[in-house]
């Protein structure tokens, strides 16, 4: 019961914020989408790390460390820890700069006005909706998740609070801070969440480490050793079951983070460019701090629990067994924070979408005006989270958190980063490259789809020769995944085959007109920070 | 110089990103580091140290200062302005 009122508390704290920043929001939707493109140096820090979190940086990470072991750290963390950062220096600088230069609110309003053409845009905004939507149910599901098992007392009965009903409550906080606050209350949210769910890893492992010796007798150490040399789990604390073409295909997975939409419009919300210094620092410290106690307690799960029912409840396990009550509470709240800070910016991030490149491209902002436009705004957040609410309640218990993520967004999100680099570095890069690579990544995810559900486990379906020396060049691995060349992910080709695509089609077909070349590339001595050129980014707009 | 310098930093980033691949790790979990965690886990939150360090080094080196003096272009269109 304690841990239930402590995350109400919390949830309360989190709707009367949205309902402050509802009364310092004006009407137009450059404040209620970017906050008036005024996010200071730390709040864009805080911000944008909570934008990037899900459900899965606390659960799902602990619960694939669980079956899979430490190199889940590697595989996903560590990873980010560098690319995300480089993505946002080079790209995410690049952006802001675009937005704020010309008004740009969205990618898909950059892209249109980058290659001189509407249907670009249009298609780039259906698949970057399709893939968007999987991740927000995610964070909907790991919100139910976690407020179900944090409200279950004892092993039997049912929980306080139910699957479907967690689910309402992350859903109705979440819209309420959004429809409400906006961007503005967003990213104040935000504030206490990342602050939060940063704390929450080194108090998790120091209380379950210190508990775990009382009740139990053992040390932390102890435990990991046993793990470590017992046969059935020794492979929890090395690499030993974890193919090197997968743990190398993953690097590729972080190119998806500023092709997220919810990430690429943090990205105009900055009052400065120097925000994003910080950020990138601070950034694989802050992935250190969530990911490191997070994968190190799914590992230590395994090892003080042994088995369990579902893997990604392993660490709301250890938080009921060896935490005190009210902690577990305020531990639970730091979990709900991670679920919903990205959950926030996702809606908001199709809210903004739906509004600014269908709704006012098409001739809404000229019928009812800015102050329309954000009713409608208001109006698809509550219809979207409604729907994915819905969807939620019916994926529960077909497909983990971890693959959905994976199958349908992360993958498709890093295929479209050649486009994004393209269109911010390359010239002579035209729409039709970019209309090549789109469908290229939409055929690859609907094509792998595909395969994953008409095949099972070890089929083969495309091999070169036979016996010992063939080599598998497409196949279902023996968890189920489509794989390719002997082991890599499908992100190998399908980022590879996009950036091919972009470039192939690019170099046959006429590029934008000057005007618009002009605009994006004006003539400028290098920028490089220690030459100390600080100059005006070139002719004006035409 | 500048060539020399975006050579540099290339090499830096390019070495920092193989070096995730740390096959030499792969199937040892000791020596445990502090005397809980596996070295292939302590090697990569070292790695992240390190990431976070090379980013402070691009921020030094190679930040874009140009982009500092943006401004709005004229005739931009601005919602705020509507």
């Amino acid at each position: 019961m304690i841990p239930v009122i402590v995350i109400l508390l919390y949830l309360a704290i989190i709707a009367f914020i949205g309902s402050i920043a509802f009364r310092r929001g004006k009407t137009n939707t450059e404040d209620f989408f970017l906050a008036n493109r005024s996010v200071g140096e730390m709040v864009f820090f805080l911000s944008i790390f909570a934008t990037n979190m899900t459900a899965f940086a606390i659960l799902g990470s602990s619960g694939q460390a669980y079956r899979q072991g430490i190199g889940i750290y590697g595989l996903m963390a560590s990873s980010s820890g560098l690319i995300i950062p480089l993505t946002i220096f080079f790209i995410g600088t690049r952006l802001w700069a675009i937005g704020k230069r010309f008004g740009h609110q969205t990618q898909v309003g950059f892209f249109r006005d980058r290659w001189e053409c509407n249907a670009i845009g249009t298609i780039i905004f259906t698949l970057s909706a399709a893939m968007l939507v999987p991740y927000m149910i995610i964070s909907i599901m790991g919100g139910g998740t976690v407020l179900a098992q944090i409200s279950h007392s004892g092993t039997a009965g049912s929980p306080l609070i139910p699957y479907p009903l967690g689910c309402a409550i992350v859903a109705i906080v979440v819209t309420l801070g959004v429809f409400l606050g906006g961007m503005r209350g967003t990213v104040w949210v935000n504030i206490l969440q990342t602050t939060m769910f940063l704390c929450f890893g080194a108090i998790a492992v120091t209380v379950i480490g210190h508990n775990l010796q009382a009740e139990r007798g053992q040390t932390i150490s102890q435990l990991i050793s046993s793990l470590a040399h017992d046969s059935k789990t020794g492979f929890l604390a090395t690499r030993e079951r974890m193919p090197q073409q997968a743990f190398w295909s993953y690097t590729l997975i972080p190119l998806s983070s500023i092709m997220f939409p919810h990430m690429a419009i943090m990205c105009f919300s900055a009052r400065k460019v120097t925000a994003f210094k910080r950020t990138v620092v601070l950034y694989p410290v802050a992935i250190l701090l969530i990911w490191l106690p997070s994968v190190f307690l799914g590992v230590l799960g395994a090892a003080a629990l042994g088995k369990v029912a579902d893997p990604d409840g392993v660490l709301l396990l250890l938080l009921d067994k060896f935490a005190p009550a009210w902690l577990a509470g305020v531990l639970g709240a730091g979990i709900i924070s991670a679920v919903m800070g990205s959950d926030a910016h996702q809606v908001l991030a199709l809210s903004t979408m739906f509004t600014k490149d269908i709704y006012q491209h098409y001739g809404g902002r000229e019928k009812y005006g800015e102050r329309g436009a954000v009713h409608f705004a208001r109006g698809f957040i509550i219809i979207v989270t409604l729907a994915a609410f819905f969807v939620a309640l019916q994926l529960k218990d077909k497909q983990g958190i971890f693959e959905i993520a994976v199958r349908y967004a992360f993958s498709g999100f890093a295929a479209m980063a050649p486009v994004m680099i393209a269109a911010l570095f390359w010239k002579r890069s035209t729409k039709w490259g970019a209309l090549a690579a789109t469908l290229f990544t939409a055929a690859c995810l609907i094509y792998f789809a595909v395969l994953q559900n008409t095949h099972k486990a070890g089929d083969i379906i495309w091999q070169l020769g036979q016996g010992k020396d063939a080599i598998k060049i497409l196949f279902l691995n023996p968890r189920g995944d489509v794989s390719f060349w002997n082991g890599f992910m499908t992100v190998v080709p399908m980022v590879f085959g996009s950036a091919l695509w972009m470039i192939l089609v690019s170099l046959a077909t006429r590029p934008p007109g000057r005007a618009t070349i002009d605009k994006y590339f004006p003539a400028r001595p290098s920028g490089f920070a220690h030459e100390g050129h600080a100059i005006a980014e070139g002719p004006k707009a035409a | 110089m500048k060539s020399v310098r975006v050579l540099l930093l290339t090499l830096l980033v390019a070495a920092v990103y193989i070096l995730h691949q740390d096959f030499w790790n792969w199937k040892k979990a000791e020596p445990l580091i502090f005397g809980f965690l596996p070295i292939g886990l302590a090697y990569h939150a070292g790695y992240s140290i390190l990431a976070a360090v090379t980013m402070a080094i691009l921020v030094k080196f190679a930040w874009p200062v140009h982009l500092e003096s943006t401004e709005p272009a004229e005739g931009a269109t601005t919602t705020s302005e509507h």
